[in-house]
């Protein structure tokens, strides 16, 4: 048992960010605008380091895809408190159509490459909100997933994990190696304090290319089109409730 | 103990923490500078202790409004109430 855990960590638009989209439609503008570590990959990161600090684990792993910028990620979760990274480097056009699949295929290889025992990751990232990378990942490595996880504990050779499910929340007990997805209400992340982060220069980030593990980044989906959600339409006030009524009927809804 | 150290130490923190102050990075940089100017001549070691504590407190509540805001945001986009 190595007592490893991977944790999968995207670089996203930061969450405050006013989304613009290109005049062309084909994307969103990233070029200038500011990025941060996905929000649930965060908790993820953070549960991973609370798991060592309890013993539990004995080496947390920090792993990103992308081009040079990816390794500021990795750096916000070894100041977290991640003992190293790897930088699964993947640049243009293979980086604008880097998707759920490829990942999965990726964090797959690396889980097996370095004998985790578990592979925490962010249960949706908030650029694509696909919520896939996690599911797939366990498939692709026959290993039981635990989803939406608001709560994670090792129990004997198991793991115990409560998970938000629509209308409640469920408990279930899976065994090791496993894949969690993180949730909001997990954990806290502490905030990587300047400090750490210097602490954190020293740690090491491996660089990997996608075609050493064996990984075909070739995607199997293209962007038609993108779009901003339609403008919210000005509401209309009424003075009595006989004008609502009559508004009503108006619409046809009464 | 070099007070000189920690308040450098802990002016360098605050200020790296204020970059995401929602007011902007700038007020908060301002602010910050102006108040250690504004204290730079104090000798007394009870109450630089004291300002450095006041530091550290709004050091914490900063990590604790960037948290609520992010966390806030999250929930009303994902979470239906």
């Amino acid at each position: 048992m190595s007592g490893r855990v991977l944790v999968g960590v995207k670089r996203v638009i930061d969450y405050a960010v006013k989304i613009r989209v290109k005049p062309d439609n084909s994307s969103v503008v990233t070029d200038g605008v500011k990025h941060s570590m996905n929000p649930f990959c965060e908790i993820a990161v953070e549960e991973a380091v609370k798991l060592k600090e309890k013993k539990l684990i004995k080496e947390v792993v920090a792993v990103s895809c992308g081009p040079q910028q990816a390794q500021e990620t990795i750096r916000t979760a070894l100041a977290m408190g991640a003992d190293r990274g790897i930088h699964v480097e993947v640049t243009g056009k293979d980086y604008e159509t880097l998707g759920p699949l490829q990942v999965s295929k990726i964090m797959a290889a690396l889980a097996k490459k370095e004998d985790a025992q578990l592979v925490i990751l962010g249960k949706q990232a908030i650029d694509d909100d696909c919520n896939q990378t996690g599911q797939m990942t366990a498939a692709l490595l026959d290993w039981p997933q635990g989803t939406f996880a608001s709560e994670v504990s090792f129990d004997g050779d198991k793991i115990k994990v409560v998970r938000e499910i629509d209308g409640g929340l469920e408990t279930i007990k899976i065994k090791t190696p496993a894949v969690v997805t993180a949730d909001l209400r997990l954990n806290t992340p502490r905030y990587a304090t300047l400090p750490n982060i210097m602490k954190a220069k020293k740690k090491k980030i491996a660089n990997v290319k996608p075609a050493d593990l064996g990984v075909d980044l070739t995607s199997r989906l293209e962007v038609v089109r993108v779009d901003e959600p339609p403008q919210r339409q000005a509401g209309v006030k009424v003075e009595t409730v006989d004008d609502l009524v009559g508004k009503l009927k108006e619409a046809g809804t009464v | 103990m070099n007070t000189g150290v920690v308040q450098r130490t802990r002016g360098r923190e605050l200020l790296y923490l204020g970059r995401e102050y929602p007011k902007g990075g700038d007020y908060f940089r301002d602010r910050l500078r102006a108040a250690f100017i504004k204290n730079k001549d104090v000798q007394d070691p009870e109450r630089i202790k004291e300002m450095i504590a006041r530091g550290e407190f709004v050091a914490r509540e900063l990590e604790a409004l960037y948290y609520l805001r992010k966390y806030r945001a999250m929930k009303k986009r994902y979470y239906e109430d």
